[in-house]
């Protein structure tokens, strides 16, 4: 309705626009910014979960992108342009697919960006890759969408399941926590978990843990007091969570009902669901891609704009993630000039880098399209040693660390990906 | 070994069938003596479990599991006077519409009041944990919540079978002309009815929220097996419901102990049997109300 309204304008308003033109074109002053406010603005169609068990997290990335996509139209947008989003429900991986495929015919979106479940940004990479229009997936961690699914048209902006276990990996092995224990696992019944599963037992086969359990939950399951029961009959000596979303949150608040004594660790905890979690219910190591105590003037100054924008919300790793990809995409469209597609990819593929708020910036790697970018791991203070839940989590060591290569947490070049 | 696990997940079947009961009970009432499928009971769940979490730091967990219910059924009472009311009579597409969108606009609104993000809310500390009864293990919380479920089923049984309240109600599902008929109004009963049945939702809200996420969405997540627990118990029957609740909390549980991820697809195949055996549910009445 509003956009149609902007350009039906009345006979009378259309003299005053042309009258008022010619003046400031004649003073010579103003023009070229005239011009410029009514080029059209660039479209991004941002798709991600709002409901369901992925839906908080979706909430924290429709502010991310927006905060980014504000700064720079208050900065005075891209070249001129204003940047334009139209936000939606993803819902599941048949709305995500119907949805994306209307936001290219009838929206005539630029760029498609967004996404958490690794289900929905596959089914919206294969509607990208039809129309040849590029796609950010900026939360689904499957390595899949890096490997056998990936496409020329995906990029990843989020780290993959095989980095998340090598950030919790380095640290469980420092404290003697994998070789020669029993593992349980409890994964999530979609592509994530599967494909989080799968690096899982690569990384315990390869360092001689044993797998006593391993469990599959469907991803609308609320209720996890069977399975607690099961891993206390299989007495495992830690129990390994592959969850998604806030199930993660949902099993450690009963996990800690039940008060079984067996630590639990995990490959996959996004710092929303563990601040939901509440206080004194989960220990243990779990990997993040970015946390809001991160000692770089850009996350400061990002906390702050988030916290300033949102009634002092703190943003999460979700919130930080579509702030920088929408940061990245602007540069972008500044870099090739306009929005032409192909183009945008040819300047990513030159590995190009980008200020991502770490200490070392990121680039997209050619050969599968990954954001190649620092990760982290994070622990929970002991309790009684915080007040909130906003500081109950501590941030641990970089990986990879200072000087090391930061491909090295990354999978090589198997091959599997062609694009 | 094996029959021992068996029986483990029977027994915490058992328990687990009272957290099933809490949130279709409610939903229960109010579909058989108003006619009203009320797609707006995961609100009141939702907002039950907002209140308790935002009263638990000023009050203590306790009283705010009792306040947070009684407050949402004050809104019950508004719901029943100006909006319910309206829909008895007419056609229950138009009851349906309705409480569909205050279900959104319930979830919206404390989006709004609350923000987006989960809240978190902690058990206190002494119901916190295991205690092993034998080679058992049972949650200290669900045992002190399986208690509360059987407390209000009680209260609710001798209500309506043991008070003249009771048994309008009861006269009011069958047939709500002859109790007119009678002389007696039947539109107090149904905004008591209401009330509890949101109450209950509420009550159910504030105890789940130590052990589960509690966010705007979380209406919708309890919706559906709410629906279920009420289909197979069947339309108007009280032992009904509690009955339906006993066997999805077993099967669920049995069907964790052996093909885990076919958990939560257990619940739709016992609907789907049940219903192919006995389309009134288990113990679904005749009502000459919803007959031709």
């Amino acid at each position: 309705m509003e956009e149609t309204k902007k350009f039906i304008m009345s006979r009378r308003q259309v003299l005053k626009t042309s009258v008022g033109t010619g003046i400031l074109m004649a003073s010579g002053l103003t023009a070229p910014g005239i011009l410029r406010a009514q080029e059209q603005p660039i479209v991004l169609g941002h798709l991600v979960p709002l409901t369901g068990f992925l839906g908080t997290l979706g909430q924290y990335a429709i502010n991310g992108l927006k905060l980014s996509a504000d700064q720079i139209n208050a900065a005075g947008g891209i070249n001129g342009r204003k940047l334009q989003i139209i936000a939606e429900d993803s819902i599941n991986p048949e709305t995500a697919a119907t949805k994306a495929q209307r936001m290219i015919e009838r929206d005539n979106v630029d760029v498609l960006v967004g996404e958490i479940s690794s289900a929905s940004a596959l089914a919206i990479s294969e509607v990208a890759t039809r129309n040849k229009k590029l796609f950010i997936a900026t939360g689904p961690r499957s390595d899949v969408l890096r490997a056998d699914r990936c496409s020329r048209y995906m990029f990843c902006s989020d780290i993959p399941n095989a980095v998340m276990v090598n950030a919790v990996g380095t640290a469980l092995k420092q404290q003697g926590m994998v070789e020669g224990k029993k593992f349980f696992t409890v994964t999530s019944d979609y592509v994530f978990g599967h494909d989080l599963l799968k690096a899982a037992k690569a990384f315990f086969a390869e360092n001689k843990a044993e797998l006593v359990g391993d469990e599959l939950v469907p991803t609308d399951a609320t209720d996890f007091s069977a399975n607690i029961l099961k891993i206390r009959q299989a007495r495992p000596d830690v129990v390994c969570l592959n969850l998604g979303g806030n199930q993660v949150t949902n099993f450690l608040k009963q996990y800690a009902e039940f008060g079984l004594s067996t630590p639990t660790v995990g490959f996959n905890l996004n710092t929303a669901d563990a601040w939901a979690a509440g206080m004194g219910n989960f220990g243990g190591v779990w990997p993040t891609v970015w946390f809001d105590t991160i000692d770089t003037p850009g996350t400061k100054k990002f906390v702050e704009d988030y916290k300033a924008a949102y009634g002092g919300e703190i943003p999460e790793n979700h919130a930080w993630i579509e702030y920088i990809t929408g940061n990245i995409l602007a540069k972008a469209f500044e870099a090739t000039g306009g929005t032409d597609n192909e183009k945008i990819i040819d300047y990513f593929e030159t590995e190009a880098e980008f200020d991502i708020l770490k200490k070392r910036p990121a680039y997209f790697r050619k050969f599968d399209h990954q954001l190649v970018q620092e990760a982290y791991s994070f622990s929970v203070k002991p309790e009684g040693s915080y007040s909130t839940v906003h500081d109950m989590l501590e941030l641990g060591a970089v990986v990879p660390a200072e000087g090391e290569k930061l491909t090295s947490i990354y999978p090589d070049d198997t091959g599997a990906c062609k694009l | 070994m094996e029959l021992f696990f068996l029986f483990e997940q029977v027994v915490n079947g058992l328990v687990l069938a009272g957290y099933y009961l809490l949130i279709a009970l409610g939903l229960s009432l109010i579909f058989s003596v108003g006619g009203i499928v009320n797609l707006a009971h995961g609100g009141f769940y939702a907002i039950g479990a907002y209140l308790a979490v935002t009263l638990t730091p000023r009050l203590g967990f306790a009283p705010a599991v009792i306040i947070s219910p009684v407050l949402v059924g004050c809104l019950g009472i508004l719901f029943e006077r100006f909006i319910l009311r309206r829909f008895y009579r007419e056609d229950p597409i138009l009851s349906l519409l309705v409480t569909f969108g205050l279900a959104m606009v319930a979830e919206q609104a404390i989006r709004m009041i609350w923000g987006a993000s989960p809240l978190s809310q902690t058990l206190p500390s002494a119901l916190k944990g295991g205690v092993e009864l034998g080679p058992l293990l049972f949650s200290k919380y669900r045992l002190a919540m399986l208690g509360v479920v059987l407390a209000i089923l009680a209260s609710i049984w001798l209500l309506l079978n043991r008070t003249s309240f009771g048994r309008v109600i009861r006269a009011g599902i069958q047939n709500p002309d002859m109790v007119g008929a009678l002389g007696i109004r039947l539109q107090p009963y149904m905004t008591t009815v209401v009330m509890i049945g949101v109450s209950l939702a509420a009550v159910g809200g504030a105890l789940f929220a130590p052990i589960t996420t509690v966010h705007p969405a979380m209406g919708a997540e309890i919706l559906t097996i709410a629906f279920i627990v009420v289909i197979i118990g069947g339309l108007g029957s009280f032992w009904g419901v509690v009955l339906a609740a006993v066997l999805v909390g077993v099967v669920r549980s049995i069907t964790i102990q052996y093909l885990p991820a076919a958990s939560e697809a257990s619940m739709y195949i016992l609907m789907f049997l049940v219903l192919l055996l006995r389309p009134r549910g288990l113990l679904g009445e005749r009502m000459a109300k919803f007959e031709g």
